[in-house]
């Protein structure tokens, strides 16, 4: 019975990577072998087989299932996480549809390389042992790489590609050390057996050592302060829809991750990994909330931004409760909808001459676009975390567990660093409304484009009549991590 | 309709129009106009509704009344809304004063006409809300929600400074009410609930209540405000556009002494007792100070600005007195300061559309073509004043009796407050109205028009009507404020036996000399 369970591993929780998979190549296929095969064409393709894995993983079920010899889980969290890295994916898709045509880079292979890194992120979200997570990161990251550099023509993408390969190449050798560290002083790869180990014979020096160097790896990936030098950079010079898939589904998936080792593999050593936790998510508050304020490239000031927000999510973590967990799912959900309505305004900032990045050039936007304008200003609110915006709800569920904890100093800084963060999120605001008018954007907003962003601000502005779907969710999947 | 949600009813009604407003097309002339009148009958029927209230309000018994709960956030945190006698008649002034605001900015806005509707209609709806609200959580959210409207207001239709001054309003209330957000969680976390009625049995340990009333304080300190907090009133005053300074002074000043009554006094009131010297100790500092700044303001709007901040420690003094005399005088100086000061925001406003300056010295002689706007004028001075026979004369007159009880070092420093008050009251009305007309630019000056006459009579109207018969507030708060006290002065008396006065409290006591 054993052996034939490992001669055949069972592959149907694995089904929706599977899917994945096998759509991803058939689309390079559909892509190579037909003539003047364009973005549009594959994307279209790329957002069905979205839909088709979103049904395949709507319909598994919650219980958690392991596959290929307990290096492949499956429960309620995975589900969960993987349907929002499957949204913040697809949006990216949607809303890089006429931004691709119109900066004439239009190659079928860019749907295609999300998808891939899609795919790498559901075998890291999957992931239950070390192995199984480095091959998950380093195709979610080989994907991002290209992505990155998929403008060639333009130098400022290509050095973009560069520092993240080279930044996160070396993030990723960190990640492996650590990981063989621990292998070393635990004697396993799988998570489960390593929190057996640890639970059995405490922390040794050597596992401590191995998961600050796991941890500095995965805090590069959620760009994490002190680890955040390659964002700004690659988001101001990536192209726009790629930045704006960077500041979405990767940084779930490394959350994920995060989680999943912090939670599944050493929740013995929660008094180590604390400090490392509480002591990253303060730089990144503090540095993201007040490096922010001096940009004056909007891609720039959104790449602190997702810095001190990635911060704030990690607050939740720090809580190490399910409390804090459930207020983690929260914040990545509703800071994925936000970053997306704020990437479309961001896309929407085009004249004739071409895409403008400064935020001066946003100047009087209320009298050109009024309603861009509000829907802007609402984000802007909402990422401030002024309720009663769904921003609020985000940060209001991870100090509510970081209370409860008893983490009082890290809550009190936390607070603080947001109400410096207004200063700029209030900036964009007042440039848009109280500022006399630039000149306008071209109009009207493609209208995928403002599908995504009226999709997104709906759900910021209406989330606190309907809160409880949310929150049931992501009570449930949090539960499923704790065993 | 039934009583079980005619709070929700008010709280959202002016949503409606604010709705309304969003989908009206056509050209910018018409739809200004269409704004105008919309936001005109949406805040006059919902002032009308909110009488029912009054109307249907059981004034003999401090429980919630109206009261309409229903799930909301998942755990115990829920939608759940109510008023009792110390809340009502903020919901009945808030109403009050909003049609006000409509019409004095009906001429004075003439850009962004719909925006600026939809932004007041917004902003009433969250004001009601914060008076209604049973639930922390849902009280947190009104209270700060009403940011985003007012630095708009604010900052499009403001002066000047209007961007610094809204960035200064925003990030200073921003700051203070973050910390009352941690409070809340903690006290979510010891008690198991948000929901203020049972919050207001629980019996917090009083170390907690130590923390809990700093973090309370920081939020209402800036928002009533107190020395040395108050910077940002000032400015955000002189800015905004006069409903605004009306909304800011009217109301949005009221959540402070609100959020005491409702939550610091009975909440926490072992720490209330502790650190009652230090309230007093800002109150009559606030008071003294404020009213000299005043002295010598040459901008009108400021002036009445530093006056607010003066009167405003009146009612911390009041509320901390913690004694009947002193709460109900501060509730009613609470309610007085909302339309004296609104009004007075108002006249400055009359003057302001006019001539464009808010400058006192380029004024003089008004009485002699606008006698109506000096009868205004005076009366509202004169409350501002604290001249018996107007409201304003009610409330510092109970709160200094209130404070007289337990302290008469503060009742009598605060006692100096109103003679100053006089001072640069009186002089500001002198300056403006008095002597001959000698400035050419204001020869041809016209007297109050019937749109100005229909928003402030009903303000002089209410100044004159409860300075000479206060008690249909004082009935409405009479047994509320009774509860309050008495359940405040048993849980001290229960504390004080068992003996825990906490580190503070010791600290305080060698300072208090008690």
């Amino acid at each position: 019975m054993e052996e034939a369970a490992s001669s055949v591993p069972a592959i149907l929780p694995a089904l929706p990577e599977i899917v994945l998979a096998v759509g991803a190549m058939a689309l390079l296929m559909f892509g190579v072998f037909r003539e003047g095969c364009t973005a549009r064409e594959t994307s279209i393709g790329a957002l069905i087989l979205f839909v088709l894995v979103a049904a395949l993983l709507i319909v598994e079920p919650n219980e958690r299932v392991l596959a290929f010899g307990g290096s492949f889980v499956v429960d309620g969290f995975t589900k969960f996480m993987k349907l929002l890295t499957l949204l913040a994916a697809a949006a990216a898709i949607v809303m890089s549809l006429s931004f691709i045509r119109r900066e004439g880079f239009d190659r079928f292979e860019f749907p295609i390389l999300i998808g891939l890194a899609t795919l790498g992120m559901f075998m890291m979200i999957s992931a239950n042992g070390l192995i199984a997570l480095y091959m998950g990161l380093e195709l979610q990251s080989f994907a991002l790489y290209v992505i990155a550099a998929f403008h060639r023509d333009n130098t400022r993408a290509t050095e973009a590609g560069l520092k993240y390969f080279i930044l996160g190449a070396l993030a990723s050798g960190m990640l492996l050390y650590g990981s063989s560290l621990i292998y070393g002083f635990t004697g396993s790869v799988e998570f489960p057996a390593i929190a057996a180990v640890i639970a059995a014979d405490g922390a040794s020096i050597g596992a401590i050592f191995g998961i600050v160097f796991v941890l500095a790896g995965l805090a590069f990936k959620i760009s994490a302060v002190p680890f955040h030098m390659w964002t700004p950079d690659v988001y101001e010079g990536a192209p726009t829809p790629v930045t704006a898939f960077f500041a979405g589904a990767p940084k779930v998936a490394a959350m994920a991750l995060l989680l999943r080792v912090l939670f599944g593999a050493f929740p013995a050593m929660e008094d180590q990994w604390q400090q490392i936790v509480i002591f990253i998510s303060i730089a990144s508050m503090v540095l993201g909330a007040f490096a922010a304020i001096g940009q004056t490239n909007i891609k720039r000031l959104l790449a602190y931004s997702s810095i001190s927000h990635m911060g704030f999510a990690l607050v939740g973590v720090a809580a190490g409760s399910p409390e804090g967990l459930r207020g983690v799912l929260i914040y990545l959900v509703i800071y994925v909808v936000m970053n997306a309505g704020v990437f479309c305004c961001v896309l929407a900032m085009n004249r004739k001459e071409g895409y403008v990045e400064n935020i001066a050039d946003l100047a009087g936007l209320s009298r050109h676009q009024p309603m861009v304008a509000f829907l802007l200003a609402m984000l802007m609110f909402s990422l401030a975390g002024v309720p009663p915006l769904a921003g609020f709800f985000g940060k209001f569920y991870v100090f509510m567990a970081a209370i409860e904890a008893g983490l009082y100093p890290l809550a009190v800084i936390g607070v603080l660093a947001s109400v410096v963060g207004a200063y700029y999120y209030l900036r964009i605001v007042k440039i848009m409304y109280f500022d006399d008018p630039a000149e306008p954007f071209e109009q009207p907003m493609p209208g995928e484009i403002a599908a995504v962003l009226g999709v997104s601000s709906v759900f910021t502005m209406l989330f606190f009549v309907y809160p409880a779907p949310l929150i049931m969710g992501a009570q449930a999947a949090a539960t499923a991590l704790f065993p | 309709m039934t009583d079980g949600n005619i709070l929700s009813l008010i709280t959202f009604l002016p949503l409606v129009g604010a709705l309304a407003i969003l989908v009206t097309r056509g050209d910018e002339a018409t739809v200004a106009r269409n704004a105008r009148y919309v936001a005109l009958w949406t805040t006059s029927i919902t002032f009308i509704v909110s009488l029912y209230i009054w109307w249907k309000f059981d004034p003999t018994t401090s429980d919630f009344q109206f009261v309409q709960q229903s799930a909301w956030l998942g755990g115990a945190i829920n939608y759940h809304m109510g008023v009792d006698g110390i809340s009502m008649l903020f919901v009945i002034l808030t109403t009050f004063l909003m049609p006000a605001c409509i019409l004095a900015s009906w001429t004075s806005i003439e850009k962004r006409v719909k925006e600026y509707m939809i932004a007041f209609l917004v902003l009433e709806t969250l004001m009601i809300g914060v008076f209604c609200a049973l639930d922390l959580v849902l009280f947190y959210i009104f209270f700060e929600g009403g940011l985003i409207p007012m630095f708009l207001i604010i900052g499009v239709w403001g002066g000047a400074r209007r961007i610094y001054a809204s960035f200064k309003f925003f990030l200073y209330t921003f700051a203070g009410s973050v910390l009352m957000l941690l409070a809340i969680m903690a006290m979510y976390w010891e008690a198991g609930t948000t929901s203020i009625p049972v919050l207001l049995d629980h019996d917090f340990p009083v170390n907690m209540q130590t923390w809990l009333w700093l973090a309370f304080f920081a939020s209402f300190a800036v928002k009533m405000p107190m020395w040395p907090v108050h910077t940002w009133l000032p400015d955000a005053h002189v800015e905004a556009p006069t409903a605004g300074s009306v909304i800011l002074a009217g109301i949005l000043l009221k959540m402070g002494g609100y959020g005491f009554l409702r939550f610091s006094l009975p909440m926490f009131p072992v720490a209330s007792a502790d650190l009652a010297w230090l309230v007093f100790g800002l109150s009559v500092i606030a008071i003294v100070y404020a009213s000299l700044v005043a002295l010598v303001q040459e901008d009108m709007k400021k002036l009445i600005a530093y006056s607010s901040v003066a009167h405003m420690g009146f009612v911390t003094m009041g509320i901390f007195a913690a004694n009947t005399q002193g709460v109900q005088g501060g509730i009613f100086q609470m309610l007085s300061h909302g339309w004296i000061s609104g009004a007075l925001f108002l006249c400055v406003g009359v003057v302001y559309d006019r001539m464009h300056t808010r400058e006192i010295a380029a004024y003089g002689g008004l009485v002699n073509r606008m006698p109506l706007y000096a009868v205004a004028f005076l009366i509202l001075t004169m409350a501002n004043v604290g001249l018996p026979g107007t409201s304003g004369f009610i409330g510092e007159f109970l709160t200094i009796v209130g404070t007289f009880q337990v302290s008469t070092w503060v009742a009598a420093i605060a006692a100096t407050g109103v003679i100053l008050a006089s001072g640069y009251a009186l002089l500001l009305y002198r300056r403006i109205v008095f002597g001959a007309l000698e400035k050419d630019t204001l020869k041809s000056i016209l007297d109050l028009n019937r749109r100005e006459m229909i928003t402030l009579g009903p303000l002089v109207a209410a100044t004159i009507f409860f300075g000479v018969y206060p008690a249909p507030i004082m009935e409405v708060t009479a047994v509320s404020v009774d509860n309050l006290i008495s359940n405040y002065n048993a849980a001290i008396e229960a504390h004080r036996v068992a003996g825990d006065t906490g580190f503070i409290g010791e600290v305080a006591s060698l300072f208090a000399g008690n």
